[in-house]
């Protein structure tokens, strides 16, 4: 085990040469202009409460290591503020980057529980938050229709929304996902 | 009074199926700035851009364009009271226009749906166009003027970010929020990390909610510090996220600490202009809205 007389090695087979560019040729095109000053830890919400770096996860993308980067759950802790993106010196679209790193989390199999639970609502739904009874009820105090004028009080419509999800084939991935989160 | 402006109302989720008094505010205070709003009807949810599109962009750009397309074939713009679907939208739009392969692969989904979409249509927060028709509208508007409440404005992220593609003209201190509140007569106070992000977004409260609410706690405290009558949003989500974080927070903490009234601007504004509080849905809310109606009404 590493103490602070050793180093922590990276192995060569932990690292993945092709990770930087699937993340460069999906958007995030300036990421190896990455100078490692840290702006983007420093004005992080989620980093203010939790042990998250931002800089960190930019450099394990950097360095290739993608098992370690897809199946962390630092990837889950960004609140997508976009405060990063702006402040970067560098002009890097940090933000983006962490969402081209949680799509190919997904594809990996990588998901939260309560994530899954959200896309089956969507899937089932339209509506990834959907109506509950105590809603009705307060839309119809409330002198609204008692269903939104939405995927909720429209079959075809959601049978659209439905075959499209289809047609992208995010129901499979989806319903494939294992449920436990990392 | 400024020539009826018509746009397509998309709803999203939070707002209809969880808080639908802001939704109710809306309908009822926009038409009386002369804006007229049109149900997009059979729409879905935007798609959240902070889950949905973490978990598939091409699911989220297609639910999006089609959201987009309805609003498109409606013949009107589309207009949104959530920051979270502004952004999805206003990315969504930006996505097609610059890369016109990605609408290719739209329409190459939308075969046989029914759904023409060009990327014409234009993406509207309800906030960007009341800033639009400005303060000055918005004071002649007002009967009840506001006069003695402090309140603390929160913006949201996706409102403001990212930049290049806002219609704002200042993003790290924006003024367009607390113009428009001050319109109704109102005081917007100055407190510390006005700018920080309500913690709700990227799917963190979806997930992680106890992290979400540590986020949101830091801002309350700011906003108890600088004695805020209220706080001012403009977004469904934040305003769940500030309702909610507060009632687990007494719950935690064994006190009964935060009871900032949580108010969306139409709400602020409805009362104003001197509309009944339960038209307006603040008898719906989580936190109380006593106090601050007391000391409006009074």
């Amino acid at each position: 085990m590493p103490d602070s007389s050793t180093w922590e090695i990276i192995d060569n087979k932990d690292i993945d040469t092709d990770f930087v560019d699937e993340i460069v040729k999906a958007g995030a095109d300036r990421i190896r202009t990455c100078i490692q000053c840290g702006t983007c830890s420093s004005v992080c919400p989620s980093g203010r409460q939790t042990a998250f770096r931002t800089r960190e996860l930019m450099r394990k993308a950097l360095l290739g290591l993608k098992d370690e980067v897809l199946s962390s759950s630092d990837l889950w802790l960004c609140s997508t503020c976009y405060t990063c993106l702006e402040r970067c010196p560098r002009q890097i679209k940090v933000t983006d980057a962490i969402l081209i790193m949680r799509n190919m989390a997904v594809d990996h199999g990588f998901m939260l529980p309560q994530h899954k639970k959200a896309s089956q609502k969507l899937l089932s739904t339209g509506h990834a938050v959907p109506i509950d009874d105590t809603n009705r009820e307060l839309r119809r105090d409330l002198g609204l229709d008692e269903l939104p004028p939405t995927t909720h009080s429209n079959k075809k419509s959601l049978g659209q929304v439905q075959e499209i999800m289809k047609r992208t084939g995010f129901k499979t991935l989806i319903e494939g996902q294992k449920m436990e989160g990392k | 009074m400024t020539e009826v402006q018509t746009y397509s109302f998309f709803l999203g989720c939070v707002m209809p199926n969880r808080l639908p008094g802001l939704e109710a505010s809306i309908r009822v205070v926009l038409p009386k700035l002369g804006v007229h709003l049109e149900d997009l009807k059979g729409a879905s949810c935007c798609p959240a851009p902070g889950v949905v599109r973490s978990f598939d962009e091409p699911t989220w750009l297609a639910l999006a364009s089609r959201n987009l397309a309805l609003a498109e074939m409606s013949g009107h713009d589309i207009i949104t009271g959530c920051n979270g679907c502004y952004a999805t939208f206003k990315e969504a739009l930006t996505e097609v226009r610059d890369h016109p392969e990605r609408l290719k692969e739209v329409k190459k989904i939308f075969k046989g749906l029914k759904l023409r979409y060009k990327g014409k249509v234009e993406a509207k927060h309800i906030i960007e166009v009341i800033a639009e028709l400005g303060p000055d509208l918005v004071r002649s508007s007002v009967t009840r003027p506001l006069k003695g409440l402090k309140v603390g404005v929160h913006y949201g992220c996706h409102l403001l970010k990212p930049s290049k593609n806002r219609p704002w003209e200042q993003t790290q201190n924006p003024t367009f929020l607390d113009e428009l509140v001050e319109a109704t007569g109102a005081e917007s106070v100055k407190y510390k990390d006005k700018n920080l992000c309500c913690g709700a977004g990227g799917g963190v409260r979806g997930s992680q909610v106890a992290l979400s609410y540590d986020i949101a706690k830091e801002k309350l405290d700011n906003l108890i510090e600088a004695g805020v009558d209220c706080i001012v949003d403009v977004c469904s989500f934040c305003h769940l996220q500030y309702e909610s974080a507060q009632a687990q927070l007494n719950k935690d903490l064994g006190e009964n600490r935060y009871q900032i009234p949580v108010i969306y601007y139409t709400q602020l504004l409805g009362l104003a202009i001197g509309l009944d509080p339960a038209e307006l849905g603040l008898g719906n809310h989580v936190i109380s809205t006593q106090p601050l109606l007391e000391k409006i009404l009074d």
